[in-house]
């Protein structure tokens, strides 16, 4: 198939053209950085790009959100992160905000507007479900109809924010067989790497928490885990290893999922 | 007459004792930090009915969460019969609110029905605490004054149920041998009124007061054992749920005192405005028991270490020393070691000892992934995520402790600008070489 190449439009250059694109997508920094989940930083820009969704990042001009220093007690670095990023959005008067990962968002929703922010914030899982019900995102390849999903809660949408069913919804769209591990929704077991526990060993114990995640996985035996958070998808991309299951499953974000059964 | 000034001075002794305690207790509420303040009234009372009265959480475990939701439901309907005989006692009238008629036969009949269901539920949770064990009831902070705790609250209930089932059936036996008009329904008392078969007027009278005067004087005595007991849970869980957080569980509460040295730091013309001479130099964060927000201390005082948050904590799961109740648990306990000695001596009364390390190590606090499941699970709202946060934010800001790999990851923060040490240079080379097929 033809191919083109992209641009992802960074948020100086349009201001400097007087554009003013009506979103911010919000990389992150496991988008930025992160090799496993850049792919998933860009599946979910080409989605955007294929919905025609104004939008531009902040490229080098973006910053750690400051939340794994607010989680891990350094409220003061928190701060200090959170007050320059409100500038910064302020200079570019930007008003909509686009995060795929889940700690942003919720750091930037609850969090932001008690340091002066003045912004909306929106998940990109509660994106593609909007364009899905809008019916201009439409899903119709036979891609993952053989497929046995299950999704994996991140604790950050999930009982964090409530956002249970949006990606339910969005995967009930590819086909599939969507089964639910006995833990889910607002039962879900965290993958373990919450609260700034992603940078650090986890303290003393008898078994990891990804594992003990990886327990209800394969009582459901999915051919796809579907996350929605780059930790968990590092702590399940590693579960799959250490069961070696890595023949039988793989690790896919919900905007990948899509971008692929799009043929983006 | 006799009986009624015996009442009363039970009575006034019951209350005078029970308004010591709370006024400890509300000092020891002085003691604890401003938090937020109680506002959305509307939405509280929303949050009670559904949460505390509707029980819904509770139900996230629909076997055992309908036996507690009995009791609790049994105890909201007796309380009926209990104003009653406070009312009886003190006036020597016999049954004064019967003059409400048909709600007051279905109240009397619903307090009997439930005396039943509740002494029943109250078996089944003695018999799984004493012969089953149950996960959730252990662990290193289940010390055995934790079990004796518990067994004695639930005998007292179950004691209150028997006395108050025996009293409706000898009431009934009594006025049916003395020809008094039966003020109530008794659907479940009025089958065993024969155990009082073949005794006289008087004798079946006599029962009748020994039953009355039980329930009520055991009511009178678990009133004041209770705020010494974990089962002071049964006055504080529905204001607990009253005055829960309205936020979504993932918020954490902004720290006033920091924005303001931060906005110092950001802004050098701010540092000439005249700093608020009078604010008190406050610590960073919880180190000890007064260092909490008074929602915090609420939290440790509604705790009824039923474990439901302990049983889902992944940190605890897994083998980590961390578990929620013990944190609401060592809160109250602190407080109780601390308090009188903060009362006695003054606010900055120090004993050598701490929240953090004497009770909380920080290997409990750094295991905490912030999941929320415990505060997710707590059936009474209890949001033990902010504490473990609040006592981290303290060893980081005020001692500069926290395992190596978080400051490290402090440092890439502020010096990078990412938790991982990667140039601002490279955050764009995610988007390189981005090709789409065209469709």
């Amino acid at each position: 198939m033809e191919t083109r190449k992209i641009e992802i439009p960074v948020m100086a250059d349009c201001f400097a053209r007087g554009e003013k694109p009506e979103y911010l997508f919000w990389v992150g920094c496991a988008g930025a950085y992160d090799d496993r989940y850049k792919k998933v930083a860009r599946a979910f820009a080409k989605i955007l790009v294929h919905l025609n969704v104004s939008f531009a990042v902040l490229g080098k001009e973006e910053t750690c959100t400051g939340d794994p220093a607010r989680r891990a007690g350094n409220e003061m670095l928190f701060q200090m992160q959170a007050l320059q990023n409100i500038e910064l959005f302020k200079a570019y008067e930007i008003k909509k905000v686009i995060t795929i990962c889940p700690h942003c968002y919720n750091t930037f929703k609850n969090e932001y507007p008690d340091l002066g922010a003045d912004f909306e914030v929106i998940s990109y899982i509660d994106l593609l479900n909007k364009y899905i019900n809008e019916g201009k995102l439409k899903i119709d390849s036979e891609k993952f109809k053989n497929a046995k999903i299950t999704y994996h809660d991140p604790c950050y949408l999930g009982r964090a924010n409530g956002i249970y069913e949006q990606p339910r919804t969005v995967l009930k769209k590819l086909g599939g067989e969507l089964v639910e591990m006995e833990r889910n929704r607002s039962f879900a077991l965290c993958c373990g790497a919450g609260g700034a526990q992603m940078f650090k060993e986890a303290e003393k114990g008898n078994k990891e928490v990804f594992l003990e995640r990886m327990d209800d996985v394969l009582k459901v035996n999915p051919n796809i885990i579907a996350t929605a958070c780059p930790f968990c998808m590092t702590m399940m991309t590693d579960g799959i290893k250490y069961k070696n299951q890595e023949e039988k499953m793989r690790n896919l974000d919900v905007a990948e999922l899509i971008a692929e059964s799009l043929n983006l | 007459m006799t009986k009624q000034v015996v009442f009363a001075i039970a009575l006034l002794f019951t209350i005078g004792v029970f308004a010591y305690t709370i006024s400890r207790i509300v000092r020891f509420f002085m003691l604890t930090r401003k938090g937020f303040a109680v506002k959305q009234l509307g939405k509280r009372l929303w949050v009670t009915l559904e949460v505390a009265f509707g029980q819904t959480k509770i139900f996230r475990r629909p076997v055992i969460g309908l036996m507690h939701a009995l009791v609790f439901w049994g105890f909201c309907v007796i309380l009926f019969g209990s104003i009653e005989m406070v009312i009886d006692g003190l006036f020597g009238i016999e049954k004064s609110l019967s003059l409400l008629g048909g709600f007051y036969n279905f109240m009397m009949a619903a307090g009997d029905v439930f005396a039943l269901l509740v002494a029943i539920s109250i078996v089944v949770f003695l018999t799984r605490r004493i012969f089953l064990h149950i996960k959730r009831f252990e662990g290193i902070e289940m010390k055995k004054i934790s079990h004796i705790d518990a067994n004695v609250a639930l005998s007292i209930i179950l004691i209150l149920m028997l006395s108050l089932m025996g009293m409706n059936a000898a009431y009934l036996k009594w006025a049916e041998l003395a020809g008094h008009e039966v003020h109530g329904v008794y659907p479940v008392s009025q089958f065993l009124t024969g155990l009082f078969n073949g005794l006289s007027v008087n004798a079946v009278f006599n029962h009748y007061q020994v039953y009355w005067w039980t329930h009520i004087l055991l009511i009178f005595l678990f009133a004041n054992l209770l705020p010494y007991s974990k089962h002071f849970h049964v006055f504080m869980s529905v204001p607990n749920v009253f005055l829960s957080r309205l936020e979504p569980l993932g918020k954490l509460p902004n720290m006033e005192n920091v924005t303001r040295e931060v906005k110092l730091m950001m802004d050098p013309n701010a540092a000439f405005a005249a700093p608020a001479a009078d604010a008190p130099i406050e610590r960073f964060g919880v180190k000890d028991a007064e260092d909490v927000v008074w929602k915090s201390y609420f939290d440790a005082l509604s705790c009824t270490e039923c474990g439901r948050c302990t049983s889902v904590c992944p940190a605890n799961i897994t083998g980590k020393k961390l578990s929620p109740r013990k944190v609401m648990m060592d809160l109250r306990a602190r407080m109780k070691e601390k308090g009188p000695l903060m009362l006695k001596n003054g606010h900055d009364y120090s004993d050598g000892k701490s929240l953090i390390r004497d009770y909380i190590s920080e290997e409990e606090l750094w295991a905490c992934t912030t999941c929320n499941a415990c505060a997710q699970e707590c059936p009474i709202n209890i949001d033990h995520p902010k504490l473990i946060v609040d006592m981290r934010r303290y060893l980081v800001m005020e001692e500069g402790s926290a395992p190596g790999e978080l400051k490290a990851m402090f440092n890439n923060i502020e010096n990078n600008g990412a938790p991982w040490q990667y140039s601002p240079e490279d955050r764009m080379v995610w988007a390189k070489d981005l090709e789409m097929n065209v469709r």
